[in-house]
């Protein structure tokens, strides 16, 4: 593997008597688009939440960057950009004006968040709606416009935490072809989702977890084929018993 | 500390202020409104300033200086109180029950005396003889409840002794303070307050947008940026510092528009700013406190009133004509230093550098510094900022 740019060793984060992630441990390359998949529930977004700083492990240690979550989450916080899986936008600002906020949030020059808002606005297929205040946008419309507070920055480490829950499929496939975009560009980038096909598409490789736990590792072909099945739903089938959108 | 990501916060927050119909309102209208309103009812829009008929019972037995006619006149010339004088306090207590006066004041028998022996031996109370005013009020006019006292003490105060800065006095003045009232209108008595009264529901604004912030999960998507806590706080409360400037200037408007028209200069009124500034900070830390204790934003507004009532009720004017146990637990909120300090700036003609104000503004910044401080230890123990 060439150099990590996410170590997760041993990772366990307890809230009183429930264990959400048990004993995960993983590295990401860099420049590597990597899959975190389960069910709701499983783990996905406590495991992003310690990697950003947000959430304390109760064991293990998590790098990102080089940079121990814990211990350095300053450095850690300027090379990460995070995509919640919460719609997080402020509704009375304008497009332009939330992605201005987090460019100076982040301590950019005015010309190059000028210069970024413009094209990450044209390909979300946002400009004609950058002056519009964000409450009157439709929700896939926030979805991407959430993804570019995530990513104005040009972040070395991206997190997006279900960038494409509840998009429709044009969305969705604007998303997935700004995500790949992205990986040309020699981003890391770690993707959680629930849909299989979706990681399918975009994923070097990925990590299934249940209950917590990551119960298989690898890239999407290795994992089908390692098993014998069609897809990475059916991956998940054989592995946990039974099918990963059976929670939702 | 970055001033790109403070000035982007605070533009933020001043661009929520003037586009959420809501905030807008509490923050901006309701002042502009509460102030038209409280004008209209006393001070006299539309139509000369009201006037409260007032009962008085003399029964100052004088000898040689009748001290209570003095005293009757001053009050009349108030132009706010009309004077009706009563032989006895059954007939007066009548007309009061009637709704004919609002009020009935009886001036006990050893008034003149009580006053001559003030005035021969001013600082020596061991040879005052002591009196008392008996005031009774119409309980059904809350306006009357509200306005009557205040303007009662002050031209007492005035009539004791002009020159003195807190007078000791046989007379039973209460909360009586120095002001040579000649043609005020009630509105100039409770403007001090206004200034306060504005800016304290800024608690519950500033509480609930923290709450929401919160989930909406905006403040966790901060948290993920490099923006420092002390970046983050310094941006809120210098947003709500501007918005209370601006609130104390659309007060001050006003109530000039009303016709309140202290006679200071533009340091009293610059000072007067800054009092309010300095009060704003004891409002972001008790909405921090409130915010810490919320758990939506909805349950914000609720637990704000804990700290808005008592501010309101025994920091500003509504103050004036509490019992006395009240007004002492009014100096246990930040408005009572605001309110008295601007009352000892406006009405009472005090410089600023007046023990008494000077006082009132040393208080007013310790305990708001400790509320805010407060507010951001306990909101980032449980919530991180």
């Amino acid at each position: 593997m060439t150099q990590s740019a996410i170590v997760i060793e041993n990772l366990v984060k307890k809230f009183e008597d429930v264990t959400a992630v048990d004993g995960v441990s993983l590295q990401v390359a860099k420049g590597e688009l990597f899959g975190l998949l389960g069910p709701n529930g499983a783990g996905k977004t406590t495991t992003i939440n310690i990697l950003c700083g947000l959430v304390k492990p109760t064991n293990g240690s998590a790098k990102v960057g080089g940079y121990d979550v814990q211990k350095e989450p300053a450095k850690v916080k300027e090379l990460i950009g995070v995509c919640p899986q919460e719609t997080a936008i402020y509704p009375y600002l304008t497009g332009a004006e939330n992605v201005e906020l987090f460019g100076n949030l982040h301590a950019m020059n005015k010309e190059t968040v000028k210069k970024r808002r413009d094209m990450m606005l044209e390909k979300m297929g946002l400009t004609q709606d950058a002056k519009r205040k964000a409450e009157k946008y439709s929700s896939g419309m926030k979805r991407r416009l959430s993804l570019i507070l995530a990513l104005i920055h040009d972040p070395q480490i991206a997190f997006l935490d279900e960038p494409t829950v509840a998009m429709d499929p044009q969305s969705r496939h604007a998303v997935w072809d700004f995500i790949k975009e992205l990986k040309k560009e020699d981003k890391t980038i770690i993707l959680t989702t629930h849909y299989m096909e979706e990681a399918e598409e975009l994923c070097d490789r990925v990590g299934i977890i249940d209950h917590g736990k990551l119960i298989a590792l690898g890239s999407p072909e290795d994992l089908i084929s390692k098993n014998k099945v069609n897809n990475l739903e059916e991956v998940f089938i054989k592995l946990a018993g039974r099918k990963i959108r059976e929670e939702i | 500390m970055k001033l790109q990501r403070v000035f982007a916060l605070t533009n933020k927050e001043m661009k929520k202020t003037v586009r959420e119909p809501a905030v807008l309102f509490m923050i901006f209208l309701f002042p502009i409104v509460f102030v038209f309103a409280f004008g209209a009812s006393f001070g006299g829009v539309g139509g000369g300033q009201p006037v409260y008929q007032i009962g008085v019972v003399n029964l100052d037995q004088a000898n040689s200086v009748n001290s209570s006619q003095v005293f009757l006149t001053a009050l009349s010339n108030t132009k706010i109180l009309s004077i009706q004088i009563y032989a006895d306090n059954q007939t007066a207590q009548n007309d009061l029950s009637q709704g004919k006066i609002q009020a009935v004041m009886i001036m006990p028998t050893t008034f003149s005396q009580s006053f001559a022996s003030y005035q021969a031996a001013p600082n020596a109370p061991s040879k005052w003889i002591n009196a008392t005013i008996s005031l009774y009020l119409d309980k059904g006019s809350v306006v009357a409840t509200q306005a009557i006292p205040p303007i009662i003490q002050q031209v007492l105060a005035a009539f004791a002794d002009e020159n003195r800065q807190a007078p000791p006095s046989p007379i039973n003045l209460q909360t009586a303070s120095l002001i040579e009232v000649k043609q005020a209108s009630a509105l100039d008595f409770i403007a001090p307050g206004m200034f306060t009264f504005a800016s304290i529901f800024l608690i519950m604004m500033v509480a609930q947008s923290f709450a929401q912030d919160r989930e909406n999960g905006m403040m966790k998507r901060i948290r993920i940026t490099p923006t420092t806590p002390t970046e983050f706080m310094t941006s809120q409360v210098l947003s709500y510092m501007v918005i209370a400037l601006i609130q104390a200037i659309l007060v001050f408007v006003m109530v000039y528009l009303m016709g309140f028209r202290p006679n200071v200069g533009i340091l009293i009124y610059a000072f007067a700013f800054l009092l309010v500034l300095v009060f704003s900070l004891s409002n972001v830390g008790f909405s921090l406190i409130t915010a810490t204790i919320a758990k939506s934003s909805s349950a914000a507004t609720g637990i704000s009133f804990l700290f808005v009532l008592p501010q309101l009720f025994l920091g500003t004017f509504v103050g004036a004509s509490l019992s006395s146990a009240a007004q002492v637990a009014g100096k246990f909120v930040p408005s009572y230093y605001v309110t008295d300090a601007l009352t000892s700036l406006f009405l009472r003609g005090a410089a600023i550098t007046s023990p008494a104000v000077l006082l009132d503004m040393a208080i007013l910044s310790v305990s708001c510094i400790a509320i805010l401080a407060i507010g951001i230890i306990l909101y980032g123990k449980y919530y991180k900022i």
